[in-house]
């Protein structure tokens, strides 16, 4: 018998009644992450058959999509001076619904407020081995941590807050094994970006993904969040990385990890979760990163990218490709260098954390955006902002002439008030550059924290490993 | 959910490929805390112009649109994000069936969830259905197969459970709520606790 590999493992775990050729299998939940955006219909839905949420102990509740980045003093009277009236309803709703439903909400004032998958495995409520779901695709995020996490519709999150389990098929499996030592102003971003380029937005549909090799054990936790969080953009439904030392460091001493014999019981039960020697996958793809490059992408989907020193592709003709560079207002055959960009984006679940805000901190300490920029930093919590300001982050931000931000999902998918304009060509950190995704109009180039720096100095889309 | 066993409508074909959910509904419309009306956000900034004024040329806009059932997409329609507005504003519209070669894993367990049947053909299928616009097909659920205009049948892969769903036009809570004391069980015989 063949051994098993960490998705396996994971997911025998928690089948509670297995799949038959009739039925998808009862799968266990033990984390369920909750926020206002794709909630209201699904408690409704409790409220009116008149079930109860099954295991409120298991669920977060944060909110992060809508909510605006300029500072709330207080939820009433500031609500309506920031925000359209709909969001503001969604936010209200969702406090009423923790309330109604007994689940604990980090809402404004709290410590741990932000971006769902910023503060899942800042609390330590992300750990190894655990499935966790949450109506938001890249839940795929805390799956750096060995856990199985995927994006769930609306109805299903009603189906894990009625009975803490969904029905689910057991999915494909991937191997990408990355090797090679990463070259100086290179980052995680870069390796998850090339990879979409490599297999395509389709490339991982039906498999969750594993990611292995010595490039991935000599990352840190940030960095194998961010690549991760990408997962769902080759559409894969999960992407793990086996829990190791550097897995167990992060989570010790966190406020929801496990204390004392239990710490040491779960740090063994986490260890044998790595794949057996001999497991097996559906597919395999090998990455060797050492000779890779800043990328970004040209196009409108995470797809469409390409190393930061080389042209846009030919034109093939491909009705796609040409949709997408009509769109963005670029050229086959040129480089997306010296392009000139409106807005520099800093934030996201993919790249908002201190690892992020660090490598950005290092190039603008001592520099200036250029004047016809508008650059805003978005911290991907309470607790990153509250760390990020302890350093001094912020101050090199601010007298480098960006904007430090309140945490949120901001910019990202243009929600809240953070938009572009139509039009505008925004550098992000974020995850999806699909056509308006940012506002109407506006125009994402994905890319690396490193090159979002670069560019907003340069005023133009940049190379970070040239800036002096 | 409505009981769908089979129906029959002229196609509308969007002939462009990875159209994500953010086009299909964009990112502002999901500030809605019901489903009521959200049809009329469907494609919002393909279907209609800075003015809110119906683009002419696009499918969906043409005449008789909202009668159509059916939608032929290009490959990979609905990925991107976990939004089960994608599929409720489709629905809402009209759309009982998205045909393509490559449909995205979230949106098409989503579509199933609400009445929206996710079709998937092979490619020689695909491209007549997209070269022929308003063709008159039958989408049987029942046997699995979709019908062209001259009678031709081809099958299609839909999950048994998610089948049987559709067809008695019963959610899939209810067969998940009948396992609650399984559940129990589960819970108190794990050798860890979350």
């Amino acid at each position: 018998m063949s051994g098993q590999s960490l998705f396996e493992k994971v997911w025998n775990d928690h089948v509670v009644v297995p799949e038959t050729d009739d039925t998808p299998a009862v799968f266990y939940i033990d984390l369920h992450i909750i926020h206002e955006v794709t909630t209201p219909q699904a408690f409704n839905m409790l409220r009116e058959t008149g079930m109860q949420v099954r295991r409120p102990d298991l669920v977060l509740a944060t909110m992060d999509h809508s909510t605006p980045t300029v500072p709330i003093t207080d939820l009433g009277a500031s609500l309506d001076a920031v925000s359209d009236p709909e969001p503001a309803h969604q936010i209200r709703q969702m406090v009423k619904n923790c309330e109604e439903f007994g689940i604990k909400l980090h809402g404004f004032g709290d410590a741990h407020r932000g971006i769902v998958h910023v503060i899942g495995p800042e609390i330590g409520a992300t750990q190894p081995g655990k499935t966790i779901v949450c109506g938001d695709s890249h839940s795929s995020t805390h799956g750096a941590f060995g856990a199985m996490g995927f994006g769930i519709g609306t109805t299903e999150v009603g189906h894990v807050l009625a009975t803490q389990c969904l029905l689910q098929r057991k999915p494909k499996s991937m191997a990408v094994n990355i090797t090679g030592k990463l070259q100086p102003g290179v980052s995680a971003k870069d390796i998850i970006l090339a990879l979409i380029g490599k297999i395509g937005v389709d490339g991982g549909t039906g498999h969750v993904i594993e990611y292995r090799g010595e490039t991935i054990r000599g990352l840190n936790m940030e960095e194998r969040m961010t690549i991760c969080n990408m997962s769902i953009e080759a559409g894969a439904r999960a992407g793990m990385i086996a829990p190791d030392e550097t897995t167990i460091e992060f989570l010790r001493g966190r406020e929801q990890a496990p204390q004392g014999e239990d710490w040491d019981k779960a740090v063994e039960r986490w260890l044998s979760l790595a794949s057996d020697p001999d497991a097996t996958f559906d597919r395999e793809i090998d990455l060797d990163v050492s000779q890779l490059e800043p990328q970004v992408t040209f196009g409108t989907n995470p797809g469409m990218v390409v190393p930061i020193s080389q042209p846009i592709p030919s034109d093939s003709g491909d009705a796609s490709f040409r949709k997408a560079i009509n769109y963005m207002q670029v050229n086959a055959d040129q480089p997306m260098t010296g392009t000139r960009v409106d807005v520099v984006f800093v934030g996201s679940c993919t790249n908002s954390r201190m690892t992020d805000l660090r490598s950005v901190a290092g190039i603008l300490d001592g520099r200036k955006v250029a004047n016809s920029v508008r650059m805003l930093i978005v911290p991907g919590s309470q607790s990153v902002k509250d760390e990020a300001e302890a350093e001094g982050l912020d101050k090199i931000f601010t007298a480098a002439g960006a904007e430090w931000r309140e945490a949120g999902c901001s910019m990202c998918l243009g929600m809240n008030s953070d938009k572009l304009g139509k039009g505008e060509l925004c550098v992000s950190t974020s995850n999806r550059n699909f056509e308006g995704r940012q506002g109407p109009g506006g125009r994402t180039v994905l890319a690396s924290p490193e090159t979002a720096a670069a560019s907003a100095i340069a005023g133009v889309i940049a190379d970070p490993r040239e800036v002096a | 959910m409505e009981q769908l066993t089979q129906f029959t409508s002229a196609t509308t074909v969007l002939a462009i490929d990875d159209v994500d959910t953010d086009q299909i509904i964009p990112a502002r419309f999901l500030t809605t805390t019901t489903r009521d009306g959200i049809g009329k956000a469907l494609f919002a900034d393909w279907r209609y112009d800075a003015n809110g004024k119906l683009i002419e040329g696009f499918p969906l806009n043409e005449p008789g649109a909202e009668d159509r059932k059916i939608l032929v997409a290009g490959r990979n329609f609905g990925c991107g994000s976990s939004r089960e507005h994608a599929p409720w504003s489709l629905h809402d519209f009209g759309i009982r069936a998205v045909i393509s070669t490559e449909i995205a894993d979230i949106f098409r367990n989503n579509s199933l969830k609400n009445g929206l049947v996710p079709v998937i053909v092979d490619r020689e299928t695909h491209q007549w259905l997209m070269a022929n616009p308003g063709a008159e097909v039958t989408v049987d659920v029942e046997a699995r197969e979709i019908r062209l205009p001259d009678g031709k049948a081809v099958t299609f892969p839909i999950d048994g459970f998610a089948r049987h769903c559709i067809l008695e036009g019963v959610d899939q809570t209810g067969y998940l709520l009948q396992q609650q004391d399984k559940i129990t069980e589960f819970e108190n015989n794990r050798s860890w606790q979350p």
